[in-house]
């Protein structure tokens, strides 16, 4: 009983966001798959046309880690202002609050993975070849998705009480990208700093995705680190939901 | 002797915390003393050692001045809000009927929102699906249920929420000052439907303005001042008791 409600819950509110995103919008998903494509698009030129990067195929190298830069940043960026902007529903029902974390990180989700034909399309433009990795696809994601709950989880938990947190989330995911090797490969990072790349969880999630589109490879020892820091941020963000949630009402 | 009591406070309180030195970071650093001190003495009282028990099926009406408190009872029975001390037991299903935006979306349906408001509040799809032609119904809103409700006027924005939470079967309501809204016929309306779902035994937690309005409806009244109850008992008696407290 109560599992399915809390699935139906979850499906209502993903079903709810993806019907009001793009509502009012003419060119509606295709905005999700268009704004990271105008960021590679600057970065190819910034990076590959002026700079000279010696990386092969670098469009497609770019877009395989863009695309799921996008759900992380979308999601965790949205995350800072979600239950303020449910502030009457909180004030007012007593439902699951975390359902609206994970419903928010679903819908990015689900937008990312329509997204990922186009990374086919570019694996052909490159005269790939599809990889039978392609199948551990659905695991990466999945455990990705604990990866962007547990942050979003913190976010949006600690941001009622602390409102000025949505101003820094916004400066250190930007810091937070020029730290992940999307525009560069993790190769290229001097030894002394690697260290700081493979704490950044991200980092294993763009090798991972570029493996399994570009490198017909999977890196597992990337996975087990994603998942091992996937499951830490989860932890952590239930945690520090569960111990403020019960405030929420008070300061939303 | 127990299992006909619904809704139970043992000596709750509550209280907010006031911060007026941690707004911004300079008022705070100048007053940091000042600051600390407050964060552990200063507090608002909302409600103040508070006992009572609603009984299955009654009507309580809760009255007050703004900021009497009656809001954070309503909260604490809802769950959404925890009491700082003392305990409060609920049995059964809680519909919030309040605020009617809450958890509407504009640019949904009529139709959609139904289905989305009724999860909110506690239903499983099938369980709303089953009840959405009794809401649809309900509101008179028939020809305009595919409409998003951004469309909608603000009476019939209230029909919706009205339906949806008085057509969910819940076994204790909550009706913050909603009637008001809506032509005098929905009104009457709303009213059947509430005199129909007394009979059928389920309590219903009344808060208004509107004296008349407690009177008719309620079968008992709580008037509460400062977070404290003042009276408790028959309608008329604490309705008088209310208003010679003006003159």
């Amino acid at each position: 009983m109560n599992s399915v409600y809390y699935l139906d819950l979850i499906t209502e509110l993903v079903k709810k966001e993806l019907k009001v995103r793009y509502k009012n919008s003419v060119l509606g998903y295709l905005w999700s798959v268009l704004s990271p494509l105008a960021s590679a698009l600057v970065f190819f030129i910034a990076f590959k046309i002026v700079i000279r990067l010696k990386i092969e195929n670098y469009a497609l190298f770019l877009i395989s880690g863009l695309f799921c830069w996008q759900w992380f940043v979308n999601s965790v960026l949205a995350s800072s202002t979600l239950f303020l902007n449910n502030a009457t529903l909180i004030k007012k029902v007593n439902f699951p609050r975390d359902s609206l974390v994970y419903s928010m990180v679903l819908s990015d989700a689900i937008h990312f993975v329509f997204a990922i034909p186009v990374i086919f399309l570019f694996v052909i433009i490159f005269r790939q070849k599809f990889s039978v990795y392609l199948i551990f696809l659905p695991l990466v994601i999945f455990v990705q998705f604990f990866l962007i709950s547990g942050i979003s989880l913190i976010i949006s938990s600690i941001n009622l009480f602390f409102r000025d947190l949505e101003r820094l989330v916004l400066i250190f995911t930007n810091l937070l990208f020029y730290l992940t090797p999307i525009i560069y490969s993790e190769a290229m990072v001097p030894q002394k700093y690697k260290i700081f790349i493979y704490l950044n969880p991200m980092t294993h999630f763009v090798v991972l995705y570029r493996g399994i589109f570009l490198n017909n490879r999977f890196e597992y020892q990337n996975f087990l680190f994603a998942c091992t820091l996937s499951v830490v941020f989860f932890f952590i963000g239930y945690k520090i939901y569960k111990s403020l949630q019960w405030k929420f009402a008070e300061v939303v | 002797m127990k299992d006909n009591y619904v809704v139970e406070f043992e000596n709750v309180s509550k209280y907010y915390p006031l911060y007026h030195n941690f707004i911004g970071i300079k008022n705070f650093l100048f007053n940091l003393p000042k600051a600390i001190r407050e964060l552990r003495t200063k507090k608002f009282c909302a409600l103040n050692n508070i006992s009572f028990k609603v009984a299955k099926g009654e009507t309580l009406g809760i009255i007050g001045r703004n900021g009497a408190g009656k809001s954070t009872i309503l909260g604490l029975i809802a769950g959404v809000l925890k009491p700082t001390v003392g305990k409060i037991n609920v049995c059964g299903k809680v519909v919030g009927l309040l605020e009617l935006q809450a958890g509407f979306h504009p640019d949904l349906t009529g139709y959609e929102n139904i289905i989305l408001n009724g999860i909110l509040l506690g239903l499983t799809k099938k369980e709303i699906l089953k009840k959405v032609d009794q809401i649809i119904d309900f509101s008179e809103l028939k020809d305009f249920i595919d409409q998003p409700i951004r469309t909608y006027s603000s009476g019939m924005l209230a029909r919706l929420g009205f339906s949806c939470a008085i057509n969910i079967d819940a076994d204790i309501i909550l009706i913050d000052e909603v009637l008001a809204v809506g032509d005098i016929e929905f009104q009457k309306k709303c009213y059947q439907k509430i005199e129909e779902i007394k009979k059928r035994h389920k309590t219903i937690v009344f808060v208004s303005h509107d004296l008349d309005a407690v009177k008719k409806l309620c079968t008992r009244v709580i008037l509460l001042d400062r977070g404290e109850i003042i009276k408790d008992g028959n309608p008329q008696e604490v309705i008088e008791t209310y208003k010679k407290s003006f003159s």
